[in-house]
């Protein structure tokens, strides 16, 4: 107890020594450091807040059922409105591009065919199983975005580049019609402001709900 | 439009709508009409044919992007027409078919198969041939398919012990 009394008149006196020994240059030194330490203070928050609303605004995309049918967490491609197991007991295979003679490219070419209403873009494959989606919350498919190790050794930029600019993804935008002849829903964003959020949520930090 | 390739060895140039479904040019352009049609959704798998080696659904094939490739359809499968390739031999030999009308697609599925995967367990089989038989010869099928598995190891065994006949001969 003694020993306390004795430290804490000490400390206070050592602070005020300093002070005097390096006291501010001026007036307009001090009042540029407070601007600058409020706009650190504040910024991140804002820029936190523009990111989880940019961030929902794109799963509106991500986590539409057109990604999702071929992010399954199984091996098992979905499909339709209802998300069914892909008829005819599809598989994902060795390279998620099917099993011979069974593979995506069997039926789907690089461009939807609405006279047999099969969809279709280049490179139509499964999502490999370390980005399989399904059951996941919308901040566990964000955390696996940004999960180097299941991305696929992917830096923000480069998944901002992929989700953004990879005609496979873009095609959610332009899934065309089904076999009925019926138009496959699309998400319920436009391209174009999907884009902008993806780069809004990066810029802003790619902040992720908790 | 003016699109050329290779069907069953023979360079071929067809002016026709890109958007044609190949099965289409196949059966009506150039009168091949081993290739049927069977659902024209690529549900069936009746329309098979390989493109560039692989399983391709002719019905949902948009002509245009056969191009500059390699297709092979029933008739061009066996290497002559005084050689049955391997599966054709099987299929005979199990006495697989029944109306016979889906049974062109199944063996060029088969076939797709057997350069991929030369030993298909039942399981590979049931996973990788998916076609649809209403007579429902899937029984004979598998069988027919495991014979032409041997069948082609037999053969490729064979071409090897000839190779290797010729070149200590020479
Ligand atoms: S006719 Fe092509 S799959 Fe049925
Ligand atoms: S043999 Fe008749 S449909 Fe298959």
């Amino acid at each position: 107890m003694k020993k306390s009394y004795l430290i804490t008149p000490f400390i206070f006196l050592c602070i005020i020594g300093l002070s005097l020994a390096f006291p501010p240059t001026n007036q307009a030194e001090v009042a540029t450091k407070k601007a600058s330490i409020s706009d650190t203070e504040v910024k991140p928050q804002q820029d936190k807040q523009a990111s989880l609303a940019a961030f929902d605004e794109m799963m509106k995309v991500v986590m539409h059922k057109r990604c999702m049918n071929c992010h399954p967490s199984d091996d098992f491609p979905r499909q339709g409105e209802d998300s069914h197991l892909h008829y005819f007991g599809i598989q994902r295979g060795k390279d998620g591009h099917g099993l011979p003679a069974a593979k995506c490219g069997t039926c789907h070419q690089s461009e939807n065919n609405d006279f047999s209403g099969v969809p279709g873009a280049p490179h139509w494959h499964l999502a490999p199983r370390s980005m399989g989606w399904q059951g996941l919350s919308k901040a566990e498919v964000g955390a696996a975005l940004l999960d180097k190790s299941k991305n696929g050794d992917r830096s923000l930029e480069d998944i901002v580049k992929h989700i953004t600019e990879d005609p496979l993804v873009l095609w959610v935008f332009n899934p065309g019609l089904n076999h009925e002849g019926t138009p496959r829903e699309a998400p319920p964003i436009s391209k174009e402001d999907y884009i902008k959020a993806v780069k809004k949520w990066a810029e802003t930090g790619a902040h992720l709900p908790q | 439009m003016t699109i050329s390739f290779k069907i069953n060895g023979k360079a071929q140039t067809v002016e026709v709508d890109g958007q044609t479904p190949l099965l289409w040019v196949i059966r009506d352009l150039l009168n091949l009409k081993g290739t049927k049609f069977g659902c024209g959704q690529a549900a069936c798998g009746a329309c098979t044919i390989h493109v560039n080696g692989e399983a391709v659904r002719s019905c949902s094939y948009a002509v245009k992007f056969a191009a500059d490739k390699e297709i092979t359809t029933i008739e061009g499968l066996s290497p002559s027409e005084e050689q049955l390739h391997p599966v054709q031999q099987a299929w005979i030999d199990e006495i697989v078919p029944q109306c016979g009308y889906c049974q062109p697609g199944f063996m060029m599925a088969t076939a797709a198969l057997l350069n991929k995967n030369p030993n298909p367990t039942d399981e590979d089989i049931d996973n990788s041939i998916i076609n649809i038989c209403r007579c429902a010869t899937y029984y004979r099928m598998r069988k027919a398919i495991h014979r032409a598995a041997k069948l082609t190891q037999a053969n490729m065994s064979a071409s090897t012990n000839q190779e290797e006949t010729t070149s200590e001969t020479h």
